[in-house]
């Protein structure tokens, strides 16, 4: 209870500080939106020329893409800190952390809160609003509690990455940059349901990094494909994948010595 | 002429000097290609009567556009020029006997070559090995490879020209992000970053290959592969040469305009 106090103050002040910049917050967050309004361009022109993919009409991805957004923002927003760790370890911002009587992972979350991420939210939501209104998707309950749960699940998994980001820059700050593909990349891939990119592709997204738990198999769900409950809960299966996250930065806080700095 | 050249060459030696960043560069962009050719694959496999141009040249046009990210992605711009610009810097720059729009131009030149030559040839080696239709091709023949290679540089100078174009007009606002942000939204939609220019539905896209934009990465990258016809191709690389000096004029002008109402305050 008392860390999410704590938490939730950090993140007042880092919202009260970005609000000191009123006109740079807000071109931050057109300019998120515009990023990712070029992503939506680009599937409804690709879609102009084709009718479906793979079984999988426009309104279809359209939903895909929004959840999948609407998770890597929610999570950038929250785990930006983790993201712009590198920079804590090559200025020794991290041992000052150390010193603290207080845990160390809600200490470098609450570095950074990203308001301006609400940009791409809002695309997302706007996008999901689209989606569902031109798709004849009928709600019931479940699906709903189903697009909550690729909600949680999938904020989880970006967080749990962003996190293994962090981790790593314990062991090395060199040419980490291939992080990007299993964040940003799965962002910019997401868009389109997994099941498309072949069978080794699902295998990889279902066991290792689990992004088609937390995206294609409740969205065939939603969409009728598939009517087992067990895939309205694969979701929050997803969360697993924060335990190697923790270990990895266990492991890494040991291993610790500080840049010297 | 001179020290132009020699700016060129110290950028390009600094640049060269990024080797790791380099490599997870490379890795980067061997994953970013290959889920997009699945991309592509995918939707060949579901329609492939309204494909635009074969899946071959569709794959070749995405190891390219890997290969030399860094002659067109607007989004590396020298942030150094930027922060000169705010905090006033530019004026040791402009006390010195260059003229900074070309110092600028030979710099970006350097960097840009500097960090492609780095990347291209691990991406396009491993690109060749891959069987046929999702490999590169040899390019279509050695006339094309020749025009593939002069639309490539024309198309780096274009966009060069484009980025000096925001870096001057960053002397008109003190806050350079939020028309940079529009500018490489452009930019990445209508130069077929997003999705290859013969993919938009045809009205539009004989509309966006006339805008500067498409003088970027499009030609280039569709020459190799021979998606365009000949006079297509004398058309482009002819609108190459006119969007260059256009826009490099307009810089140039803008430029000098800028040098003269410029004030830098103390500090």
């Amino acid at each position: 209870m008392k860390t999410i106090k704590l938490y939730m103050h950090y993140v007042s002040i880092n919202v009260r500080c970005m609000m000191q910049y009123k006109t740079s917050f807000l071109l931050t967050t057109i300019g998120q939106f515009l990023i990712s309004f070029n992503v939506f361009l680009g599937i409804l022109f690709m879609f102009e020329r084709f009718s479906n993919v793979e079984g999988f009409t426009y309104s279809e991805v359209l939903l895909c893409y929004a959840v999948i957004l609407l998770e890597f923002s929610l999570a950038e927003m929250i785990a930006r800190g983790f993201d712009t760790f590198s920079g804590m370890v090559k200025n020794g911002e991290f041992d000052r952390i150390l010193v603290r009587p207080q845990n160390e992972i809600i200490q470098v979350l609450g570095t950074k809160f990203e308001l301006t991420r609400i940009g791409r939210t809002l695309q997302a939501v706007v996008m999901f609003v689209y989606g569902i209104l031109k798709s004849d998707v009928v709600w019931t309950a479940s699906k709903i509690c189903t697009v909550l749960f690729m909600l949680i699940g999938g904020t989880a998994v970006f967080m749990a990455l962003f996190f293994i980001y962090a981790a790593l820059c314990f062991f090395t700050l060199d040419g980490l940059e291939f992080m990007n593909v299993f964040t940003d990349g799965a962002r910019e891939f997401g868009k389109y349901p997994i099941g498309i990119y072949g069978k080794k592709m699902l295998l990889f997204t279902t066991f290792i990094i689990p992004y088609a738990l937390v995206q294609y198999y409740p969205l065939l769900y939603i969409l009728d494909k598939r009517t087992a409950m067990v895939y309205m809960f694969l979701p929050l299966a997803a969360c697993w994948f924060f335990i190697p996250a923790v270990l990895l930065w266990r492991f890494g806080v040991r291993c610790y010595q500080s840049s010297g700095s | 002429m001179k020290k132009y050249v020699s700016f060129f060459q110290l950028r390009f030696a600094m640049g060269i000097q990024y080797r790791t960043a380099a490599l997870a560069g490379i890795v980067t962009q061997f994953a970013w290609g290959g889920m997009l050719i699945m991309i592509f694959r995918a939707f060949y496999q579901t329609d492939a009567a309204s494909f635009p141009m074969s899946l071959s040249a569709t794959a070749s046009y995405i190891w390219l556009q890997q290969a030399f990210l860094a002659f067109f992605s607007v989004w590396m711009m020298d942030n150094e020029i930027f922060d000169s610009i705010v905090n006033g810097n530019i004026a040791y720059e402009l006390c010195r006997p260059v003229n900074i729009y070309n110092m600028w131009f030979a710099k970006s030149m350097a960097t840009r070559s500097a960090s492609a030559i780095l990347r291209c040839f691990p991406v396009l080696a491993v690109a060749a090995f891959i069987p046929h239709p999702y490999g590169i091709d040899a390019p279509a023949s050695p006339l094309h490879f020749f025009l593939f290679v002069l639309s490539l540089i024309m198309g780096l100078a274009v966009t060069v020209a484009f980025t000096l174009l925001i870096y001057v007009l960053a002397f008109f606002t003190i806050s350079p992000q939020g028309l940079r942000m529009v500018f490489i939204s452009c930019v990445e939609f209508f130069s077929g970053a997003v999705i290859p220019l013969p993919f938009f539905p045809d009205k539009i896209r004989s509309f966006m290959e006339l805008l500067p934009f498409a003088s970027m990465q499009n030609v280039a990258l569709r020459v190799y592969s021979a998606s365009m016809s000949a006079e297509e191709m004398k058309q482009a690389i002819l609108l190459q040469v006119f969007w260059l000096a256009a826009i490099a004029a307009a810089g140039k002008l803008l430029c000098r305009f800028a040098e003269k109402r410029i004030v830098v305050q103390g500090g």
